[in-house]
């Protein structure tokens, strides 16, 4: 077994891609997430790397863009707010189709909101941000280890699937130390025949783009687009199951959010109540295999979120609306304790039986 | 039989779009001039702005990308950053260079970025339609200044290599014309300049092209050209504003 | 099963996150699963300022401690804020020197120790953080007392080797006491 050592969430997420051969990092700083860039800063330049504070959000995610289309592994992060500054160029690299990792470290909103964790970018993540017809794949680590695993997976399905990856986590685990191996860290690598690499006069001219003036010519565009993204929704789902088995209340949560749930479904199998847990590690595409098997098995979901209530929207969506889904809920920085979150279970006991 | 012209290698077969009159073919030319003398067409890498130019990405032959509007500095940097052996530049109009991509311009300049920016001054928003530029001349009539640009209520022009040649950083700041053969061959000399210096890893080169747009100046294409001398050229002066090798003129 | 949820809570400057981080990496050696999850922000510029940390036999659930089986406090709006939330059954060690109060509930145990005098009386006055881990670790199992150099070894930086040998004196003047 390889050795385990102590780390931020943080710093895995800048360590992992390191590993996963990522040597371009642009960045601009907030709370609470600028690990990451200082291990870039400090680490990057000792390895034949390139870190770069950019002047803002906007200019780093466009450099990001200019990397990707280089041909490169590349990744930016920030949080909250700053994430809302990067849409443009998240639908830019959508719509031209090249990979990138993307860090978004949830604070409290909306506005400046706070510095607390939150899971209330969940629709930002999953349903646009950025203008037009686009996905990205969104990674929820809910352990140190996870923001380093998911964060190699990242790399690899943003080069498979030539879009964008993006790790959505929240304060607490990019602020939290757990033990952590680098251990059997698959690296895949692709071609890239159609990065800027300058044609050497020996080629016709790559063009990385995202206009499309001739509005038949963008509808193809997006749908060979959305083909793909067919084929990711349709392999590339995960999540983790929890006491499943036999349960009749399932608890939907992600990220730190998870954690606390598991806490209290353990609490609830104490007391006699069949709980079990559902935990998407992809937010999108959504572990709707996982949801469908449920909705036929469980007699009632509940959604466990760090927002007013974004995700549940999904359960409600891929159950099929076959069984009640409430809602578990703290916002703004505030975290459910496990407490509230059994609350809820003998609730929907109460209601289920 | 003798070939005495013709379109330089750098330049794809592609029709251009812009209009009649328009000197943007002339500084194209000039661009793929410049690469072709050097030798760097393989090796080139450019960036296409949002304005007029944004399909700039069809017309020159060498491998391009279309950036958001104003942060094709930022782009460039992140190619640069990635590719130091290639050629980087950008192509933007001052629209995209100096309203909403001024953060990306400053930054770029003041980290002195390896990069060439071929920055094309014709006061106007052409793409869109002739709104007010940040570049719009004081009493200027445009759609969105339809009674004359007035300072006390939109501000002043913007002189970006002026401006840009107070910081310590980039490399060589020059601005030209376009609007006779004189200041043409001498636009070439100074966007091939601005090339060479990043071929010679000196740093940020931008070479301001004062130019026409006489459809939305709402003149022939003559009386355009003759706008640039009368009313551009004295509020933007040609000039060296800053060439750390060899000393602004 | 055994899970032992640690909340060490004062003033920013105290080394409460040194403290913390210290239990975790005792743990890591020890093959335990742990967790270590700071208050963060402007807050630990000389506000106050908690960690939590999680040693445990099985995968840690939540990082986030909401009843500690036990509080280490530092200042008195800390033991304020806290000494409600310990688990019956729990243990509150409390740096007398600095808090005068004195706890009064009944279902838990309390240990006062006069750490910042014990760390100044000795000569390394910044240490009270280990004086207390060092009772710490002697009247709880979370972690063993043994191999306390090796851990400090392990993770403060080489140029910082020279605090090793203090750190350990401040952890056994804590356990001696």
């Amino acid at each position: 077994m390889a050795e385990r050592v102590l780390m931020k969430g943080n710093e895995a997420i800048a360590e992992a891609a390191i590993r996963a051969g990522c040597r371009h990092y642009f960045g601009y700083p907030i709370t609470p997430q600028t690990e990451i860039a200082a291990y870039m800063a400090k680490k990057m330049p000792k390895i034949g790397g390139v870190f770069l504070q950019a002047e803002s959000e906007v200019a780093s995610i466009n450099m990001v863009y200019g990397a990707a289309a280089a041909g490169m592994r590349v990744m930016t992060s920030s949080s909250s707010p700053g994430i809302s500054l990067k849409a443009e160029g998240l639908s830019y690299i959508a719509g031209s189709d090249v990979p990138a990792l993307v860090v978004n470290v949830q604070r409290g909103g909306p506005g400046l909101g706070g510095i607390q964790p939150s899971q209330s970018d969940y629709f930002q993540a999953t349903k646009g941000g950025g203008h037009g017809d686009y996905r990205m794949i969104v990674l929820a680590p809910a352990s140190v280890q996870e923001m380093a695993s998911l964060t190699i997976k990242g790399f690899n399905l943003a080069d498979k699937y030539l879009m964008t990856s993006m790790i959505l986590a929240d304060g607490t685990i990019g602020q939290m130390m757990e033990p952590i191996s680098f251990e059997d860290a698959e690296i895949e690598t692709y071609e890239k025949p159609w990065a800027l690499t300058g044609t050497n006069c020996e080629r016709k001219h790559n063009i990385v783009n995202s206009l499309y003036l001739q509005p038949d010519e963008l509808e193809k565009k997006n749908f060979e687009r959305y083909e793909r993204y067919k084929i990711v929704e349709e392999n590339e789902q995960m999540w983790e199951e929890y006491m499943m088995e036999d349960a009749e209340i399932c608890v939907v949560a992600f990220g730190i959010a998870s954690r606390v749930a598991k806490n209290a479904v353990v609490a609830a199998r104490k007391e006699g109540i069949k709980a079990g847990l559902i935990r998407p590690i992809t937010l999108w595409p959504f572990p709707k295999k996982a949801m469908e098997a449920a909705a036929d098995k469980v007699k009632h979901f509940i959604s466990v979120e760090l927002s007013m209530g974004q995700m549940i929207e999904d359960v409600r969506l891929y159950s099929g609306c076959k069984k009640p889904v409430t809602l578990c809920n703290r916002c703004g920085g505030m975290i459910p304790s496990p407490d509230q979150v059994l609350e809820s279970i003998r609730q929907a006991q109460k209601g289920a039986c | 039989m003798k070939t005495v012209f013709q379109k330089p290698k750098s330049l794809t077969d592609a029709p251009l779009h812009y209009c009649p009159g328009c000197p943007h073919g002339i500084i194209h030319r000039l661009v793929a001039e410049a690469l072709d003398e050097l030798g760097i067409e393989g090796k080139a890498i450019g960036v296409a702005p949002v304005g007029c130019a944004v399909m700039a990405y069809d017309y020159f032959a060498c491998d391009m990308i279309e950036a958001a509007h104003g942060r094709a500095p930022a782009v460039a940097t992140g190619i640069k950053r990635c590719r130091p052996e290639n050629i980087v530049f950008t192509y933007q109009g001052d629209g995209d260079l100096a309203s909403i991509g001024m953060a990306e311009t400053v930054h770029s300049a003041a980290r002195n970025e390896n990069i060439t920016v071929i920055f094309v001054n014709n006061a106007i928003y052409g793409m869109t339609g002739g709104q007010m530029a940040p570049t719009s001349l004081p009493g200027q009539v445009t759609q969105t200044s339809p009674y004359g640009r007035d300072v006390k209520h939109c501000g002043w022009p913007i002189r970006v290599s002026e401006m840009l040649a107070t910081l310590e950083g980039p490399e060589y700041i020059a601005r030209v014309a376009v609007n006779n053969v004189k200041n043409v061959n001498a636009a070439k000399k100074a966007i091939k300049k601005a090339f060479q210096n990043q071929i010679d890893g000196k740093g940020f080169s931008l070479v301001e092209v004062v130019s026409a747009c006489p459809t939305n100046w709402g003149m022939t294409p003559q009386q355009a050209l003759e706008w640039v001398e009368s009313d551009m050229l004295p509020y933007y002066p040609i000039g060296v504003y800053k060439d750390r090798t060899e000393g602004a003129k | 099963m055994k899970t032992t949820q640690i909340l060490i809570a004062g003033f920013g400057g105290q080394g409460v996150l040194f403290a913390g981080k210290f239990l975790a990496y005792k743990g890591l050696t020890e093959e335990q699963q742990v967790s270590w999850l700071p208050s963060y922000g402007p807050e630990m510029r000389g506000g106050t300022a908690n960690c939590s940390v999680v040693i445990s036999d099985t995968p840690v659930g939540s990082p986030i401690i909401t009843n500690p089986d036990v509080l280490v406090a530092m200042n008195l709006p800390s033991l304020l804020k806290f000494v409600d939330a310990v688990v019956p059954g729990g243990q509150i060690f409390i740096d007398s020197t600095l808090i005068d109060a004195k706890v009064e509930r009944t279902d838990v145990k309390v240990h006062y120790i006069p750490a910042t005098q014990i760390a100044k009386d000795a000569g390394f006055a910044t240490l009270s953080n280990m004086v207390l881990m060092g009772k710490v670790m002697k009247e709880c199992d979370a972690v063993s007392y043994a191999g306390c150099k090796e851990t400090l070894e392990a993770f403060i930086p080489a140029k910082k080797a020279n605090l090793i040998d203090v750190n350990c004196q401040a952890l056994q003047a804590g356990y001696d006491y």
